[in-house]
């Protein structure tokens, strides 16, 4: 078993040091397209260093960008995995290692000590959220790196249902327009719309995780994101927050049931170095990355 | 948008001659400064270990590497800006007590900061956000660290840059503030879109 566990460490710590160089397929090409349509010197300003970046990053195998954030993983555990007894424990040394092998900044503070752990592991830290996957052998694991900018403009808040998607749009849009402009743009806008604030919090980081340009489940859902998108590029934010054509590689709304009597909103921004990537790992250790096409581990 | 080359020590002239828009490529000494320092400094009134006169600062906390070749020396591997918004807070104290004259970082400054720049001579400028492998590739050589108690991203990183940038001027030495300008234009777009988008709601999911 330990050399299984060993190899599953392994496995996951290169998983996780390859999110922080490559950014998924999806948002490059995004950033490739947002920069084609890009006139204005101070905006090509922008994208011409972010593209030079990522071209430097991968060539010398560093992080694309200096804040690798708190590491955080979404896991889909098949409930006939083999490895989900291994799993938590096998996550935390697989950040340990990642730390040293890539390297990766330091980034966990202790609360109260207010001391940095050394190793990206601390406190529920990796951050793990577990979703059970009924008949099924595969382990589905989401990495995502939360930098601070781009955690910054982050919040929820449960409305009086009768301010109405209104007030929705008025939470997000604020949000986006005083602290989205810091946190590195183009962005993704995660939308959470539920019944409770931790609820909304939760659905807004995981429609980070999806495929960029994918659609909302519910028509009216959809629609939404494609009219918050156009409005918010019209305010015309631009890459870097200094104006341009498009602000962003998308809108993601994610909704849950919500009580009569409550309208909860919750909003996550991922920035244009959107790091998140997806790994589904099967009982023979075999694994493929659906984000990153042609990835080495 | 004109081009500038500056060189630490940066004098007072040069910095007044420079506009919010413009680009600079800076040579010479560059040290990292973010939270803590600025806290160490203003709050705690600790003495800095080295002196900022006509000097710049970096908002970034860097991922740095020890050296293999040369002991106790370390090598930048990954360093970008870091919100500069949050040493707002402290910022004008800082220009007042160390003599600055360009300051490095992501996104925009406000008030107090505008101020200090515009009675002592000094701009606030951006570098790409994010754009870590990029900057670290026009640093030349990490000539010192201290505080290093602070932690990795906290510490002051003293490095030597060549044409470092460009780096697009956000506050300049007369007052102007170009993310405060940008802001100003994008609120009132906001409340166009909000308005429209609105009514599209009302009409689309009749409530
Ligand atoms: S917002 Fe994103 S790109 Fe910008 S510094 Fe933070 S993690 Fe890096």
């Amino acid at each position: 078993m330990n050399d299984v566990k060993e190899k599953l460490v392994d496995l996951l710590a290169q998983f996780t040091r390859l999110s922080s160089i490559r950014l998924p397929d999806d948002v490059l090409r995004k950033l490739h397209e947002l920069s084609g349509s890009e006139t204005s010197e101070r905006a090509r300003f922008f994208y011409d260093a972010m593209l030079a970046d990522l071209d430097m990053a991968s060539s010398l195998m560093r992080p694309c960008c200096q804040d690798t954030g708190i590491i955080q993983y979404f896991v889909e555990a098949g409930s006939k995995s083999p490895y989900l007894d291994l799993l938590e424990d096998a996550l935390r040394q697989a950040v340990v290692l990642a730390t040293d092998r890539t390297p990766l900044r330091h980034n966990c503070v202790e609360v109260f000590d207010e001391k940095n752990t050394g190793d990206n592991t601390g406190t529920r830290i990796p951050w793990i959220d577990w979703q059970v996957i009924p008949d099924n052998q595969d382990l589905s694991i989401y990495i995502y790196l939360a930098g601070g900018g781009c955690s910054l403009p982050g919040a929820s808040k449960v409305l009086m249902p009768l301010e109405g998607y209104e007030g929705v749009l008025r939470f997000v849009f604020d949000q986006v327009t005083s602290y989205g402009i810091n946190a590195c743009p183009p962005l993704l806008l995660g939308i959470g719309i539920a019944g409770s604030a931790e609820v909304a919090a939760k659905l807004s980081k995981k429609a980070l995780l999806r495929p960029i340009g994918s659609a909302n489940g519910n028509e009216r859902g959809h629609a939404l994101e494609v009219k918050i998108e156009e409005a918010v590029n019209a305010i015309g934010i631009g890459p870097g927050g200094t104006g341009g054509a498009k602000s962003l590689l998308g809108v993601h709304v994610e909704q849950a049931g919500r009580h009569p009597a409550t309208l909860a909103v919750g909003l996550s921004t991922a920035c244009w170095a959107h790091r998140r990537a997806h790994i589904i790992i099967h009982p023979d250790l075999s694994w493929e990355m659906p984000t990153h096409q042609g990835a080495q581990l | 948008m004109s081009i500038h080359h500056l060189k630490t020590p940066i004098k007072e002239e040069e910095i007044r001659r420079i506009r919010t828009g413009d680009l600079i490529f800076l040579s010479g000494t560059l040290v990292t400064a973010r939270d803590d320092v600025h806290l160490r400094l203003v709050k705690q009134q600790d003495s800095l270990p080295i002196d900022l006169r006509d000097g710049a600062i970096f908002h970034a906390g860097p991922i740095m590497a020890a050296s293999k070749d040369r002991p106790g020396r370390y090598e930048v591997i990954s360093i970008g800006p870091t919100t500069s918004m949050r040493m707002e807070r402290y910022e004008k104290e800082f220009i007042e007590q160390t003599g600055l004259r360009l300051i490095v970082g992501k996104g925009g400054m406000g008030r107090r900061t505008e101020e200090a720049c515009a009675a002592h001579g000094c701009l606030h400028a951006v570098f790409p956000g994010g754009c870590a492998v990029l900057a670290a590739s026009l640093v030349r050589e990490v000539r010192e660290v201290h505080w290093l108690e602070l932690g990795m991203p906290e510490a002051m990183w003293v490095m030597e840059v060549e044409n470092f940038g460009p780096l697009l001027v956000s506050i300049d030495a007369q007052g102007n503030n170009l993310f405060e300008q940008q802001k100003a234009i994008y609120n009132e777009k906001k409340e166009a879109e909000l308005r429209a988008l609105n009514a599209y709601i009302g009409e689309a999911f009749r409530i």
